[in-house]
């Protein structure tokens, strides 16, 4: 309906003088043929906060393009998350701590240089090294010789992991300094993805112009406004694009993407605000989606402060647990695209995977009159008061803290129990966590890199663990997590990480919020439109027409 | 054109223009004369300008108005009790977004409070910012820029190149900067920020008033008979300057109590939990396709503020100008 | 005159050194950006300490501010966190703001300066008081909502305009933005002006021009007009750098990526380079800006010279 008085308007617009304004020819009106894998789709973007390198590239915005340009050793299934097979043939292990890797024959670059065993040795390489200054270094950590090449403190004293050696040009062999049996599930993470020669040559000239192993091939890129991504027909994979390309368009605010959307000058929006949710039936008429992604959002504690990690503390935090109301405020703030959160994992796991519905128990169950109780019994909440910080600068988090808030204070009957703490950057707030100054709760999210439990909970939980924020330390915990790593038995492992998860939620080592969906929504031109868990769509596997 | 220029009758004063101006600039008596006693001081001391305007104002219809609509605004900042009974911090999640309703005449706001409630009470910090920082800017702006504007030279560089550094100092960066170490959870610090960053645009403003007005006769001629500086400056200058200033500092009364709900959305403004008119304005901003009731009550308030100060100080400006009177 | 310029000009030298000085230091006072690069996680302390050091973060405070000054002087304005050039990221930024701000700044004389004259004519008549309703819903419903619902009437109801604005521009697409941009300040302007009118209607000159018989049209456009224009130039000038660099909801609405939203971001994620760049900019614009109207003072009215 509306794309026919958009139609209208648009002939008279020109007509209104306000030609130039108006529909000047957008890169999305042409190819209009049905069904056609040729036609070029449009999708919001924002701007990557790094270059797009793959091990430096540590938010959604740059890993959306590495998904669709590059192809690594495992990949994740868009649907279920499982692990798959991509370019690896086999990577076999006897004792959870050497690998060896063979890669698939036949695959290139899109500048028509095949993928070997070196392609993923030296990236592998150039990612850990510390001189290169990766965000994503860490991940390959568990990778022998990772402590030479990037160490803690002073000068590297190698150029490259002792862990891994080239045997053939199509093997080669990963050491790990611990056993870690699921380190080939982790393999689908894009900072493992394999770099063509071109990188290390001309860096420069890659980063404008990154050359992967994709489905796609980037075809224009202006930093800061626009990136034309086409589909590269000679691409060697069962996965190739389904349409003739992607234009990713910068938007700086969502909202903006949404109505360019109704107006019919965007395909594919993929973060819709949550202002819009309510009318977005009607507006799009069914042409949106809402599916659980691997991010949940928590509340953590300082347990460095005494008054948070005294005895009797885990009543206060389970009290205010409680004292939340969290199904009221997915339904009402976040128009039910986040669920009420139940176990401190996702649910993209899958129950084989250790996703575990009602692990918490009670204990994530609204009750105000238990949540009174255990407040008192915990000796009342620190100073009388819970404040809990969050950033100011992005995610509009100011809305569901007020909630939750009003949730508490409504629950203990007192109107001044919770307050909000906005910092002003996010800077400033991971540096106030960084130095320890925290002192009551605060906003914690987690976004999945891979779908394993272990990564909801080794890097939060475990201790001086990367992302442990509230540097919870617990030796029951460290020691489950260790003889899961160990495991080589994958169902064995992960009832061995839930029953870590289970001394977090003894001691609410921090309180489960919800857990966060994808949501997109596209022009009638679109069909066949998916996230995958990351909250990514599958553009291979969108048509146009 | 078909409507002819109105002059109402004042064209006899044509010809002798400068001559008059003189006249009502410098001898005030010549207006005691037909004003009667009443006014005068008991030891029949000639009128001043100011005393002049107050006289005026007080008579005037759309001063009495506005000044009872601030009256109301001062008593229901004190005391919001008075007129809503709830608690502006009672929020039921429940109720979010929904309209009028027996009892909540203004519906619920995103989060389920009252938005009446809200508002009377919303008015005691945003009332409060605005007033405090457009008098505080008011002041020092002209006072600054107007001795900027009246000495020249030496004096005029300096002020007007350091209103031009603080010109270039960003409001978010300065927010972020000088607002995050401040703890204390009361208004004065946002206002001070307010006036910090606010006086160089109404100095910039009182400057050039002020350098235009001393171009004038009677200003010439006051100090072709002696009249000293301070005299010059308060009686010649400052009546005929202050119109611009006033119509600034009034318009800006809004934007300040909108710059405090700024500040907040950075993390940096009040504390909460605050209950103010801007907060609640950029709280139901996202929402003005669903809920356009969430927003118009707390926007109507400052708009009705807005309006009452804008009339005083359109009725201030009319009382200080001698042309204006009849 | 000459000699006023030249002394205006050279005053700039220390008010440049301040402003990027004081900028310089309040950016460092917010403490370590590098914290806010690693995402939800701690950035691992070998890592940070590179990367400070690439910033040349980790030496003290003057001289990284001479350090800064001295590529300045050179032509380098250093580089953003996402490794992109703060000259680049200026040279796409600042076109696309300044026809921004021309576009406002065109709406604030033409439409702001007519209502002024109107209003300023026909005082208490109805007109005046619709424009000044106008003024009030301008002045409080923010920015954002009226630029929004705009978007959605002309854009998505209408199809008049596309909603966002297309990375190239140009001033056609420009028209509404600069609308929603130039709102708060029309208001300014028309009220200004309206005022000065007001008051200089009954004044010896205008009265002079009338008794001499002039055409009306005449009397107002350059004896009445003329001399109300003084503190509608004041605040115009001062207005400029806020258009400039403080359009951060307009931008964010219409999607440009201008140096109000660069800036924005410099100084959410606390890049000096890129903040102190901007600002730098801005700080020469004010001051052309500044000098610009002191001189037209002198065109406005003639009593006032320089020396």
């Amino acid at each position: 309906m509306r794309g026919a008085t958009h139609a209208k308007w648009a002939a008279g617009a020109a007509a209104v003088a306000l030609a130039a304004t108006a529909c000047g020819g957008g890169g999305s009106d042409n190819g209009g043929g049905s069904g056609d894998s040729g036609a070029v789709l449009s999708s919001s973007w924002g701007d990557p906060q790094n270059p797009l390198e793959p091990a430096n590239t540590n938010e959604v915005q740059g890993g959306k393009v590495l998904d669709m340009i590059f192809r690594g050793l495992k990949r994740y299934d868009p649907k279920t998350g499982a692990a798959k097979d991509m370019l690896a043939e086999k990577i076999d292990t006897s004792d959870s701590k050497n690998f060896t890797v063979t890669v698939k024959s036949g695959w290139k670059f899109s500048n028509g240089e095949p993928v070997t065993a070196k392609s993923f040795v030296d990236a592998w390489n150039y990612g850990a090294s510390l001189k290169n200054n990766q965000k994503n270094a860490y991940f390959f950590g568990y990778i022998e010789g990772y402590d030479k090449v990037h160490p803690d403190s002073g000068k590297q004293t190698a150029d490259t992991l002792s862990g891994l050696k080239v045997t053939g040009d199509r093997t080669f062999t990963v050491k790990l300094s611990q056993k870690f049996s699921t380190f080939p599930d982790t393999l689908g993470y894009p900072a493992f993805a394999p770099l063509p020669k071109v990188f290390f040559s001309d860096h420069a000239g890659w980063i404008k112009k990154p050359v992967g192993n994709g489905p796609y091939e980037i075809q224009s890129y202006t930093k800061g406004s626009k990136m034309s991504l086409r589909k590269w027909d000679a691409y060697p994979g069962t996965d190739k694009a389904k349409n003739g390309g992607v234009d990713l368009k910068v938007y700086t605010d969502n909202n903006t993407a949404y109505t360019d959307l109704m107006a019919g000058n965007l395909d594919l929006v993929d973060d819709v605000p949550a202002a819009q949710l309510k009318n977005v039936k009607a507006d799009l008429q069914g042409r949106y989606l809402n599916t659980p992604a691997g991010i949940i959002q928590t509340l953590a504690f300082p347990f460095y402060d005494k008054n948070w990690n005294k005895s009797g503390s885990e009543k206060v935090r389970k009290g205010l647990s409680m004292a939340i109301n969290r199904k009221q405020i997915t339904d009402t703030i976040f128009q039910k695209t986040r669920t009420p959160a139940t176990d401190w994992t996702s649910p993209v796991l899958g129950e084989k995977g250790g996703f575990q519905d009602g692990l918490c128990g009670g204990a994530c169950e609204y009750n105000p009159s238990e949540a009174k109780k255990l407040v008192k019994e915990g000796g009342g909440l620190p100073g009388g008061q819970v404040k809990i910080s969050y950033n100011a600068d992005t995610g509009s988090h100011k809305e569901w803290v007020d909630a939750v808030c009003n949730s508490i204070n409504n629950s203990l009957g007192n109107d001044k129990a919770c307050v909000g703490n906005p910092v002003g950057t996010f800077a400033d707030f991971r540096n106030k966590i960084t130095a320890k100054k925290m002192s009551g709760p605060f906003r914690a999210g987690w976004q999945m890199d891979y779908p394993l439990i272990q990564n909801f909970l080794q890097p939060l939980y475990y201790t001086n663990a990367s992302s442990n924020d509230g540097h919870w330390s617990n030796k029951d915990f460290d020691k489950l997590v260790n003889q899961a790593n160990s495991e080589t038995d994958t169902a064995k492992a992960i009832s061995l990480f839930q029953d870590a998860e289970k001394v977090v939620r003894d001691n609410m080592a921090a309180i489960p919020l919800w857990y966060q969906n994808g949501s997109a929504g596209w022009s009638e031109r679109l069909s066949n439109v998916a996230l995958n868990p990351f909250s990514v769509p599958v553009y291979d596997e969108i048509k146009v027409g | 054109m078909p409507e002819p220029f109105e002059s109402e009758g004042a064209i006899s004063g044509a010809g002798m223009g400068g001559a008059m101006d003189l006249a009502v600039a410098e001898g005030q008596t010549l207006e005691t004369a037909p004003g009667g006693p009443d006014g005068t001081g008991p030891a029949g001391r000639p009128r001043s300008l100011w005393s002049d305007a107050w006289r005026d104002l007080r008579r005037n219809p759309v001063f009495i108005i506005s000044a009872l609509v601030i009256l109301f605004l001062v008593v229901i900042s004190l005391w919001p009790s008075l007129i809503a009974s709830g608690n502006p911090l009672k929020c039921d999640l429940a109720k979010a977004q929904e309209g009028s309703q027996p009892g909540h005449p203004f519906g619920y706001d995103g989060q389920g409070c009252d938005v009446y409630t809200r508002t009377v009470y919303g008015a005691r910090k945003s009332v409060t910012v605005g007033v405090c920082a457009t008098l505080g800017v008011a002041l020092l702006g002209s006072v600054l820029g107007g001795l900027a504007g009246f000495f020249g030279g030496f004096w005029d560089s300096l002020l007007s190149r350091i209103t031009d550094i603080f010109f270039a100092i960003p409001v978010v960066l300065g927010g972020l900067v000088l607002l995050s170490v401040v703890t204390s959870n009361t208004v004065w610090p946002v206002i001070g920020f307010m006036v910090l960053l606010g006086w160089p645009q109404i100095s910039r403003i009182a400057r050039g008033s002020v350098i235009t007005a001393k171009q004038n006769d009677y200003v010439q001629a006051a100090r072709a008979l002696g009249a000293s500086n301070s005299r010059i400056l308060l009686r010649h200058i400052a009546p005929n300057a202050i119109a611009p200033v006033i119509v600034v500092a009034t318009i800006a009364l809004g934007t300040y109590i909108a710059l405090e709900a700024t500040l907040s959305y950075l993390g940096v403004g009040l504390k909460p939990p605050t209950v103010s008119w801007g907060i609640d304005i950029s709280a139901a901003s996202p929402y003005i396709r669903n809920a356009p009731h969430m927003l118009l009550w707390p926007a109507g308030a400052l708009a009705v503020t807005v309006l009452a100060f804008i009339m005083l100080g359109d009725a201030v400006r009319d009382a200080l100008d001698p042309k204006l009177r009849s | 005159m000459g000699r006023y310029v030249v002394r205006r000009l050279l005053q700039m030298i220390p008010v440049f050194i301040g402003a990027t000085l004081l900028i310089f230091l309040m950016v460092n006072v917010m403490g370590d950006p590098i914290a806010g690069l690693c995402g939800e996680r701690q950035c691992d302390p070998a890592t940070a300490a590179q990367l400070k050091k690439e910033f040349g973060l980790d030496k003290p405070v003057w001289q990284q501010y001479l350090t800064y000054m001295g590529n300045v002087f050179t032509g380098d304005f250093g580089t953003a966190f996402n490794g992109q050039k703060v000259t680049e990221l200026m040279s796409t930024a600042f076109p696309v703001t300044i026809r921004l701000t021309i576009v406002a700044i065109i709406f604030e004389i033409v439409i702001g300066i007519t209502l002024g004259v109107i209003t300023g004519l026909k005082r208490g008549r109805p007109v005046d008081t619709s424009v000044l309703l106008l003024t009030l819903v301008v002045i409080s419903v923010p920015t954002f909502v009226t630029g929004l619902l705009l978007q959605l009437l002309l854009g998505v109801e209408w199809g008049w305009i596309k909603p966002s604005v297309s990375p190239d521009a140009n001033f056609g697409e420009l028209i509404v933005p600069g609308l929603v941009l130039a709102s708060v300040s029309l208001a300014y302007v028309t009220r200004l002006t309206r005022t000065s009118i007001a008051e200089n209607r009954r004044s010896d000159y205008v009265r002079t021009a009338i008794a001499k018989g002039l055409p009306r049209r005449r009397v107002i456009v350059r004896h009445l007009l003329r001399n109300s224009l003084i503190p509608v130039i004041t605040f115009i000038g001062t207005d400029i750098g806020a258009l400039m660099g403080g359009a951060i909801v307009t931008e964010r609405i219409f999607n440009i990526h201008g140096v109000g939203f660069q800036l924005y971001q410099g100084i959410l994620r606390q890049n000096t380079q890129t903040v102190v760049g901007f600002v730098t900019v801005l700080v020469l614009v004010f001051l052309v800006a500044n000098l610009l109207v002191d001189l037209l003072y002198a065109v406005l009215d003639p009593r006032i010279r320089y020396a």
